[in-house]
């Protein structure tokens, strides 16, 4: 049994690669619009998780602890309910159905953006948090307005916030189930690698929807690879 | 042909300015086996070389398809369940509905046949073998056409196979690629649209058991989102892709579409 | 641009003509409890308008927490602290205060100061000088996390001068440096201190606070043991703790 699993990854691997090789149009289209959809949320997300994370952080207010908790469960938002609200709301019968953002990639990146920016906020909050304990006497004693220790935790933090954004990105990229509500999988438009495993495992191509994972892993690899190289080059600086 | 729809969907990202890319195309709310099966694939491209309309599927089971056209999230519905889809145009959802083609459902089932039912074409003894065998037998159980059609058939054998559910009767709530993949994962039988078989990938040690009922005829229908109840559809360019379908370049198409050298769907589209 | 020798006067130049003084301070018997243990206990100090005051004392005395009070850090559960008519909340700002361990930012050398002056709404024109002063104009690009011990407090000093302080607070500035550090620093205290910045200075090192001190403060259990001119304090203190401290008994 094991030795059948070792054997179709290894066919699998073979077709990744083969697949890599050939350079196929359709497959980069669906690379890179992952990528793009993805990288764009996780943007997205920063600029709105952020600020909310650094606001608590510093901040001693009334209901804190209450804001934490809902923070670290909306972190477990599963994806197929956000999509389906987010569906509600672009459907064309719904409030912004107006818009016309149903199965388009602005639909999937908004749909990535709800889902990941409670990530963002929760895990940068414990970062700055952290970050302030130690700055908060320097920055009293300097008078610094709030908005002026926002912006130096953020800054401060800057790589130890990477590895943050990291984290929501690989949760985009690798999320099916809002993308392909909001998305519909459609060829050619919005269709990304997680919808295409999903298709090609219903088509029973297994192991094209391996060699897809692998593909998506590969990438994965690559762009915490690259976060990595930052921080570690910001460590010898210790700028971390 | 693939730059264009491309570029828009880079520009749509950020000016959300999808809108434009509607302008030339229509989303067609299909069920899946139209789509798993490879059709779409081989007449899109024929279609849009003629008239230069982009076609997006949404592949999904046939009552969320129907649910989603009601919402108005798509210009052309193209499903397999004749009683909904004409509820569909009754309740004034969509403006006709269409024959377009056929093929017949199969039950496919492990080389052991463990109901001793390989080789039968009577689907309802069939299905009463596989109860009273208590064999295992995987169902869509979401809605979609082909479960609907499947539970028709268990209701004309006599059988209510969802008081068996989660023992021999497995409602797996998935499409029907999913639901070939959990059924052959566990050795049960399905019931599958011939289309979706011939073209799936993983079918393992399973064969065709059951076919040739005239009862498990598959009909599909086309029929085009009423504008009158959804002003934002593409009412003239679904009018021109229907039109297209049930055309004699589009039964055509849908004839000479192959795999594995067999014919997966047959037109039959009233001639005008 | 920051000038090393150019005296500062009172009220702040700087800041017009209508800023109320600040000095001298007045601290009335001020108590500061953590739970049930007062660690001080009924302080009364006053500290007048120019020079260096040093607060000596054994460990565990009060002296960063007298200095953080005196600063507006943390407020006593009991008494008042006055600059001129003012609270330290609104004077923390015209003052500025060096740690024991200093908290540099994740930047650059330069970036630490230019961080002070753009906080201040100052351009960074006068970081060099700054840099110049302290001696590490030459290390500007160096990450600040990186500098040695004596370097990153000379730069903790620069980010507290660029504020152009008129109290410079520092607490424990050359604990566990090298002497050549401790001198560089000393240097740079008693240049702001001939500028007429008030400088408070805690300090263990009996030999820093003969050199730097015109008043010690001798802190003893949460009291003030002692507040007497250095003239008169190192040869010849009137409290017996304060003897004790200065010939290398240890005092608890």
């Amino acid at each position: 049994m094991l030795g059948e699993i070792l054997q179709s990854i290894g066919e699998a691997l073979g077709l990744a690669v083969a697949l890599v090789f050939s350079g196929d149009p359709d497959l980069l289209e669906i690379v890179f619009l992952s990528l793009q959809v993805s990288l764009t949320a996780t943007v997205f997300a920063c600029v709105i998780g952020l600020p909310i994370g650094a606001l608590v952080a510093i901040g001693r207010f009334r209901g804190r602890n209450a804001v934490l908790i809902l923070m670290n469960a909306l972190m477990g938002l599963p994806p197929v309910v956000v999509g389906l609200v987010v569906y509600l709301h672009l459907s064309r019968s719904g409030p912004l159905g107006f818009l016309g953002l149903l199965y388009t990639p602005t639909a999937m990146i908004i749909a990535q953006t709800i889902l990941i920016s409670p990530i963002v906020a929760a895990l940068s909050r414990q970062v700055l948090e952290d970050l302030h304990a130690e700055y908060a006497d320097q920055f009293r004693s300097l008078c610094l307005t709030r908005l002026q220790t926002i912006q130096a935790l953020l800054w401060d933090a800057r790589y130890s916030l990477l590895t943050v954004g990291l984290a929501g990105f690989g949760r985009a990229v690798a999320e099916v189930g809002a993308v392909i509500i909001v998305g519909g999988n459609i060829d050619h438009l919005t269709r990304v690698m997680t919808t295409a495993i999903a298709l090609e495992t219903s088509k029973g191509d297994l192991g094209l929807a391996l060699a897809l994972g692998i593909i998506l892993l590969v990438i994965a690899l690559g762009v915490n690879a690259a976060v990595q190289t930052v921080r570690m080059t910001a460590a010898r600086q210790a700028y971390v | 042909m693939l730059s264009k729809p491309y570029a828009v969907t880079a520009v749509s990202i950020f000016l959300a300015g999808a809108a434009t890319a509607q302008d030339m195309s229509i989303i067609v709310q299909s069920t899946t086996s139209t789509a798993n099966s490879g059709l779409y694939d081989y007449l899109l491209p024929i279609f849009q070389e003629t008239s230069g309309i982009q076609v997006n599927v949404v592949a999904v089971g046939t009552g969320q398809a129907i649910k989603n056209a009601q919402n108005c999230d798509g210009d052309v519905l193209l499903v397999h369940a004749k009683a909904s889809e004409e509820k569909f145009v009754s309740e004034g959802y969509g403006t006709v509905r269409t024959d377009l083609m056929y093929n017949d459902f199969v039950i496919v089932g492990p080389i052991s046949d463990p109901a001793v039912v390989s080789g039968m074409t009577d689907v309802q003894g069939a299905l009463g073998k596989i109860a009273e065998a208590g064999a295992l037998f995987a169902s869509r159980g979401d809605d979609s056409g082909t479960h609907k059609k499947e539970l028709s058939l268990w209701s004309s054998a006599g059988v209510d196979p969802t008081a068996s559910s989660g023992q021999w009767y497995r409602e797996t709530g998935s499409g029907m690629g999913a639901t070939l993949n959990a059924g052959i994962g566990m050795g049960a039988y399905v019931m599958t649209d011939r289309a979706t078989w011939i073209s799936f990938g993983n079918k393992q040690d399973y064969q065709i058991s059951v076919q040739g009922d005239d009862d498990m005829f598959n009909q599909y229908g086309v029929i085009p989102v009423n504008p009158e109840k959804c002003p934002s559809v593409h009412a003239d360019a679904a009018q021109i892709f229907s039109d297209w379908l049930v055309s004699s370049a589009g039964q055509d198409a849908i004839a000479s579409y192959k795999v594995a050298d067999q014919q997966l769907f047959f037109p039959n589209a009233p001639t005008k | 641009m920051f000038d090393a020798m150019a005296p500062r006067t009172q009220p702040d130049n700087l800041r017009g003509t209508n800023v109320a003084p600040i000095l001298p301070m007045s601290m009335r018997e001020v108590v500061l409890r953590f739970g049930e243990t007062a660690v001080l206990d009924g302080v009364s100090l006053d500290l007048g308008l120019r020079g260096c005051t040093v607060i000596m004392g054994s460990n565990g005395a009060g002296k960063s927490l007298l200095l953080k009070l005196m600063h507006g850090l943390i407020a006593p559960c009991s008494g008042s602290i006055k600059w001129g008519d003012l609270a330290p909340s609104d004077v923390m700002v015209r003052q500025a205060l060096v740690f024991q361990k200093p908290v540099l930012l994740r930047r650059s050398v330069a970036a630490n100061v230019d961080f002070v002056l753009k906080a201040r709404g100052k351009g960074i024109a006068a970081r060099d000088a700054l840099l110049e002063h302290v001696g590490l104009l030459h290390k500007s690009a160096q990450p600040a996390r990186l500098l040695s011990g004596g370097e990153a407090q000379r730069l903790a000093l620069a980010r507290a001068l660029a504020t152009d302080p008129e109290v410079l607070f520092l607490d424990e500035p050359t604990a566990s440096l090298d002497p050549a550090s401790v001198l560089v620093i000393e240097r740079i205290v008693a240049d702001a201190r001939k500028r007429n910045v008030r400088v408070i200075l805690v300090t263990h090192d009996i030999g820093q606070a003969r050199r730097m001190a015109d008043d010690v403060v001798f802190l003893h259990r949460g009291r003030i043991a002692e507040h007497s001119p250095a003239s008169q304090f190192f040869p010849d203190p009137h409290s017996s703790v304060a003897r004790d401290y200065l010939n290398g008994k240890i005092v608890v």
